[in-house]
């Protein structure tokens, strides 16, 4: 079973929440999505025993082939090859922006010469290792690369189905965050009650319709802020799975990179009926 | 000669739009004769990579010089490799720039003048 924990604003819980279910669950493996800025590891110090490079295929092309007839350029998606044609006599000349494509290899796949061949371009690492008993795994972008999707795709190759898969998804609904909780059987939605967190919390329930993954919300320091989240999640018929109170031990533990159930244990049989109401939802 | 000129516009009284990759028209003006031709930017709307798509739309009209606020990275290497050459700093209306090139009073610049997404339109 895949879980993913996901929000539309970031900030809301989503670590906290991913780190604490993982570790108040038995046969647990956690994903760590969140490739731009992973922090689920400062929580739990695992022991990494697989490191893996992230690349993506990239074209390099044979000028001596090439006849600049542009039809990459009109295959790419992402505007990340430029063709100029020749003119009186000149040669034209084919122009790549690495930084721009997405390795889909669409280019190498249509030109008509076969002048495209394809080499890695390293985009960021994957770690995986172990907490105790808990299988651990992430991702981590190479300083100034943009293409997260790629690497969470790799990264989600780790996946043991064996195992309750738990997936601490990107904030947001990008692409990255679609990246991360496709295939998930349920999707928990870390929000807050104030209008930020209404407003994301839309956003992201709009993706996860679309993608038709069910879903429930948590609703993380829930004391605080309006009564418009409650309000909302009634009229959508959407279910909160649970509520967690604004509490300053919960911060403390936080700020010295302790989970919430090893600082406050109580909060285990929380999680785990937390856990129990994401399988009934979904044998429904 | 021909150039580009990135406007807000269509005309010759147009203001001129600094963004290169995401301005809203190219004026088309010729030394030779008296043709102007404005195309509407269908780069404006691009996720990225704008500029490259307007340098190679730029390109493919055969001009020798481009006349703009600012130009990123990617547009820029785009143009030098179409051999076009880049003036930037340029404002008021397109008819004032296209007199001040025809009297040689603007100069090509020799490198990018802001960073990429530079022209993103704002939320």
């Amino acid at each position: 079973m895949i879980i993913a924990v996901a929000s539309g604003k970031g900030g809301t819980g989503k670590t906290t929440l991913a780190v604490s279910l993982a570790l108040s669950l038995p046969n647990v493996q956690l994903l760590d999505c969140d490739v731009e800025e992973p922090n689920a590891h400062l929580f739990l110090n695992p022991l990494f025993a697989e490191k893996s490079e992230a690349v993506i295929p990239v074209p390099v092309i044979d000028e001596e082939k090439c006849t600049f007839c542009g039809r990459c350029k009109e295959v790419c998606a992402f505007n990340a090859l430029a063709v100029l044609p020749g003119a009186e006599g000149k040669k034209g000349s084919i122009l790549f922006f690495e930084n721009l494509c997405h390795g889909c290899g669409a280019c190498r796949f249509l030109c008509p010469q076969q002048a495209i061949t394809e080499r890695d371009r390293r985009i960021g690492v994957v770690e995986a290792g172990t907490v105790g008993e808990l299988k651990f795994a992430h991702g981590r972008l190479d300083i100034g690369e943009a293409m997260a999707p790629p690497l969470v795709r790799q990264l989600k190759k780790q996946i043991d189905q064996e195992r309750t898969v738990i997936i601490d998804a990107p904030p947001g609904t990008s692409c990255p965050v679609v990246t991360s909780i496709t295939e998930a059987d349920f999707c928990l939605l870390v929000s807050e009650p104030t209008p930020f967190g209404l407003n994301d919390l839309i956003l992201a329930v709009e993706v996860l319709r679309k993608l038709g993954i069910p879903f429930g919300v948590v609703l993380n320091r829930a004391d605080l802020g309006d009564e418009k989240t409650d309000e909302y999640c009634r009229q959508e018929d959407i279910t909160i799975m649970m509520r967690i109170p604004f509490d300053k031990r919960i911060a403390a533990a936080y700020s010295r990179g302790l989970p919430l159930v090893t600082a406050m244990p109580e909060y285990r049989q929380k999680f785990e009926e937390l856990f129990q109401k994401i399988k009934d939802k979904i044998s429904k | 000669m021909k150039v580009c000129i990135t406007s807000r516009g269509d005309s010759l009284e147009s203001e001129i739009d600094p963004r290169f990759g995401r301005c809203e028209y190219f004026v088309f003006l010729d030394t030779e004769s008296s043709d102007m031709e404005a195309i509407k930017n269908p780069n404006i709307i691009s996720s990225g990579g704008a500029g490259i798509q307007s340098g190679q739309l730029v390109a493919g009209k055969q001009v020798n010089a481009v006349l703009t606020g600012n130009v990123g990275p990617n547009a820029w290497q785009t143009l030098r490799a179409a051999g076009i050459e880049v003036i930037i700093g340029v404002s008021g209306t397109v008819g004032q720039a296209w007199e001040k090139f025809k009297n040689k009073e603007l100069k090509p610049v020799k490198g990018p003048s802001v960073d990429s997404k530079f022209g993103m339109p704002a939320e």
